[in-house]
C-alpha cells in the first residue's frame, strides 16, 4: 500500500470549479446570449457593422465608467443614488465655470474646480452615512434630490435657463478637450477612458491591500474593523470615487456636446447599479467585480442600441433591461451558491 | 514571574448598568486561563475591554507589568492581543488566504505601486493551516466552504501567525459538534505549548476542564476569584457559575424528577410556582 500525501477526501479542482469562483461568470454568459440574440435578429440590418459596434461601445463606455466606481462602492457595502444627479451638477458646474459669459476660466482649471467640488460632495455623502449610521440608500437618496433641485435652482438663478450652451468655440481651442473628445484607433476617447478606469479599479480591487479592505468593509464591517481595516476611510474614499466618476462622465458629455443640461445624468444611478448587479455584485456587499460591472454596462448598451436595429419598438427597452436584471441576479445567485457548496 | 496581562479592579458601566465590577485577573505565558460564567455574567464585556473595543470605566490593564490603554482593536492587536470572536470575524465569500491576511495584507512593491502579495498570502495560509492539520486544496476557495471547526482553527492559526502573545477565544467551541470541539481544544493546547497566554471563554465546564490551568468565574459582573486546577473541582466550578445555592436546589429538584415519582414532581411544580411568586 502506498502512502497518500493528499487527504483522500480531496478531489482535484476542476476548471469549472475555478470558474465558479469568478463573480463575473454569469455576466459573461449573459453577454454571449444577448450578443448572439441581436446578431441573429439584427445582424444584417447594421448591428454587426463597425458603426453599430462603435455605437454601443460608446454607450457602454459612458455607463461603464460610472458602473465601475459604483461597483467598488457596492462591494464595500454602500449605495450611491446621488451619482446621477452629480453628473448634472458637474456638467453644469463645468459649463458655467468655463463659459465665456460666466466664469470664463480655462477648461482645465474649470475641470479641477468641478472635480474638487464633486469630491467634496462624495466626502459629505460618506461622512453622513458613517456618522449617522443611516443606510447609504437613504442618505444618498436625499442627496440625489438635494443635488438635482439645487442644480436647477442655481442654474436658473444664474442663467435664467436650464441649459448652458455655447461652449463649442472654447472646446475647439483647448487642447485639454481633446483628451475627452478625441479618437484613437477609430474608437472615441470615452471608450479608452472606460477601459482605463475599469482596468485601474479592477487592479486596485484585486491586487492591492486597499482592494482587500474593500471586500472586508462590505463583507462584514465590524469583523473588518476588529482586524484593523480602516472601514471608514475605505468607504469615504469610495464615495468620493463615485463622485469623481460622475465628474469624468459629465466632462466627456459636456466636451462632446458643447453644452450642459440640468437633467443630464438623471436615472444613471440606477443603470449603474443594474450594470454592477448584472456583473455579479452582491447588493449586500462583500462580493463582486469591476470587470463584471463593465460587462454589465456592455450588456445594457447592446440591448439599448441593438434594439434600434431590430423591428422592436424602442419603448420595450426598459422591459428588456428589467428582464435582464432579474435573470442575471437569479443566475448569479445560483452560481454563487454552487461555488460555496461545491467543495464541501 | 510577571503576568503577560493583568487586570486590576477593572469595572465597566453602561449608564446605570454595572456590567463588570472590580475584576482582578492575571494571565501568564504558557497557560490556558478559562473565563467561566453563565450568559450575562460579563464575559463578553470583559474581553471587549481586553481587546480594545471599549476602554474599562475604572481600573487598569497591565501588559508585562506596564499599564496599557488600548485605543482600538487594531491597537490591541499591535500590542499582541489577538481575539477570535464568537462570530469568527471571517467573511464567508472571501477566499481563505484573503481572510487570513485581512487587515494585515502582505505587501510587495511594483514600480510606484504597493501591491497585495497574493502568492505569498496563498503560500503562507496553506502552510499555516497544514501546521494545524487542515489540508486545503486551494487557498482561493471561499471560507464559506469550510466547516465551523475549520473556520475556528483558521482564525486561531491566523492569530498565532501574527505573533499574538495573548490569544482570547470567545466561546470557540459552543457552536461545534463533539469532534470539531475536540479539534479546537487541541489547537488551544498547541497555542499554549508555543508560549502564548490563552484566555478561553466558555460556559462549558467540560471543555474548560479539559484544557484549562486556571479558572476565573464570573457571575453577574463580579468575579468569584481565580483558582488553579488543583484547588477546585469541576463540580465546584459549575456551582459557582450557576451562582452557588441556586444550583444545589436545582439538582435536588432534578433528582426528584429523575425518580419519576408523580407526587415528587407535583412537589417540584408547587415549589417552582412558589419561587416565582416570591419577591426577589
Amino acid at each position: 500500500m502506498t502512502v497518500k500525501a493528499q487527504d483522500e477526501r480531496l478531489r482535484p479542482i476542476t476548471l469549472w470549479q475555478r470558474l465558479l469562483l469568478r463573480p463575473e461568470l454569469g455576466s459573461v454568459a449573459g453577454l454571449v446570449v444577448v450578443f448572439a440574440f441581436f446578431a441573429m435578429v439584427a445582424g444584417d440590418s447594421g448591428f454587426l457593422s463597425w458603426a453599430g459596434t462603435r455605437n454601443y461601445l460608446e454607450v457602454a463606455a459612458q455607463l461603464g465608467i460610472l458602473a465601475s466606481a459604483v461597483a467598488l462602492l457596492m462591494i464595500a457595502g454602500e449605495f450611491d443614488l446621488s451619482v446621477g444627479s452629480m453628473i448634472g451638477v458637474a456638467a453644469i458646474g463645468l459649463a458655467l465655470l468655463a463659459h465665456p459669459s460666466y466664469g470664463d476660466l480655462p477648461l482645465s482649471l474649470a475641470l479641477l474646480i468641478t472635480l474638487g467640488f464633486a469630491l467634496g460632495i462624495g466626502y459629505l455623502n460618506g461622512f453622513l452615512v458613517l456618522r449617522t449610521g443611516l443606510p447609504s440608500f437613504i442618505v444618498t437618496l436625499a442627496m440625489m434630490f438635494i443635488l438635482a433641485g439645487a442644480n436647477i435652482g442655481f442654474t436658473k438663478l444664474i442663467t435664467k435657463l436650464t441649459i448652458v450652451s455655447g461652449l463649442n468655440d472654447k472646446i475647439a481651442q483647448d487642447p485639454v478637450a481633446r483628451l475627452f473628445t478625441g479618437e484613437l484607433l477609430g474608437l472615441p476617447a470615452a471608450v479608452w477612458w472606460w477601459l482605463g478606469v475599469t482596468a485601474a479599479l479592477s487592479f486596485v480591487l484585486l491586487r492591492t491591500p486597499f482592494g482587500n479592505w474593500i471586500f472586508g468593509a462590505g463583507g462584514d464591517a465590524n469583523a473588518a474593523r476588529n482586524v484593523g481595516v480602516p472601514v471608514r476611510r475605505v468607504k469615504i474614499t469610495l464615495f468620493m470615487l463615485t463622485a469623481a466618476a460622475a465628474t469624468l462622465l459629465a466632462t466627456i458629455q459636456v466636451m462632446g456636446l458643447g453644452s450642459a443640461n440640468v437633467l443630464q445624468g438623471q436615472g444613471k444611478e440606477l443603470e449603474a447599479i443594474a450594470a454592477a448587479v448584472i456583473g455579479g455584485c452582491l447588493l449586500t456587499g462583500g462580493y463582486g467585480s469591476v470587470v463584471g460591472a463593465g460587462i454589465g454596462a456592455l450588456i445594457l448598451a447592446i440591448v439599448q442600441q441593438g434594439i434600434i436595429y431590430t423591428n422592436i419598438d424602442l419603448d420595450w427597452f426598459k422591459v428588456m433591461v428589467g428582464g435582464m436584471i432579474l435573470g442575471a441576479v437569479a443566475l448569479n445567485n445560483y452560481l454563487r451558491r454552487l461555488s460555496l457548496q461545491v467543495r464541501r | 514571574m510577571t503576568p503577560l496581562i493583568e487586570l486590576r479592579k477593572v469595572s465597566k458601566y453602561f449608564g446605570p448598568v454595572v456590567a463588570l465590577k472590580d475584576i482582578d485577573m492575571k494571565v501568564y505565558a504558557g497557560e490556558v486561563h478559562c473565563l467561566l460564567g453563565d450568559n450575562g455574567a460579563g464575559k463578553s464585556t470583559l474581553i471587549k475591554a481586553l481587546s480594545g473595543v471599549y476602554p474599562p470605566s475604572e481600573g487598569q490593564i497591565l501588559m508585562e507589568g506596564q499599564p496599557v490603554v488600548f485605543r482600538s482593536p487594531r491597537d490591541a492587536l499591535d500590542k499582541g492581543i489577538a481575539t477570535v470572536y464568537q462570530d469568527l470575524a471571517m467573511l464567508p465569500l472571501m477566499s481563505i488566504s484573503r481572510n487570513f491576511f485581512l487587515g494585515r495584507e502582505p505587501k510587495r512593491r511594483w514600480g510606484p505601486f504597493t501591491l497585495y502579495d497574493a502568492a505569498f498570502a496563498a503560500r503562507v495560509a496553506r502552510e499555516e493551516l497544514r501546521k494545524i492539520g487542515i489540508d486545503i486544496r486551494d487557498p482561493d476557495q471561499p471560507v464559506g466552504t469550510l466547516s465551523g471547526g475549520e473556520r475556528q482553527s483558521v482564525a486561531i492559526a491566523r492569530a498565532v501567525y501574527f505573533g499574538a502573545k495573548v490569544l482570547i477565544l470567545d466561546e470557540p467551541t459552543s457552536a461545534l459538534g463533539v469532534k470539531e470541539a475536540a479539534v479546537v481544544l487541541k489547537y488551544i493546547v498547541q497555542a499554549k505549548a508555543r508560549g502564548l497566554g490563552v484566555i478561553f471563554i466558555t460556559h462549558n465546564v467540560h471543555h474548560a476542564w479539559a484544557v484549562g490551568d486556571t479558572f476565573t468565574v464570573l457571575n453577574r459582573g463580579r468575579s468569584y476569584g481565580t483558582f488553579k486546577k488543583a484547588e477546585v473541582t469541576r463540580e465546584q466550578l459549575l456551582q459557582m457559575m450557576a451562582g452557588g445555592e441556586e444550583l444545589e436546589a436545582l439538582s435536588v429538584e432534578l433528582e426528584l424528577i429523575a425518580k419519576k415519582d408523580p407526587s415528587a414532581a407535583a412537589q417540584v411544580e408547587q415549589r417552582v410556582a412558589e419561587d416565582l411568586h416570591k419577591p426577589n
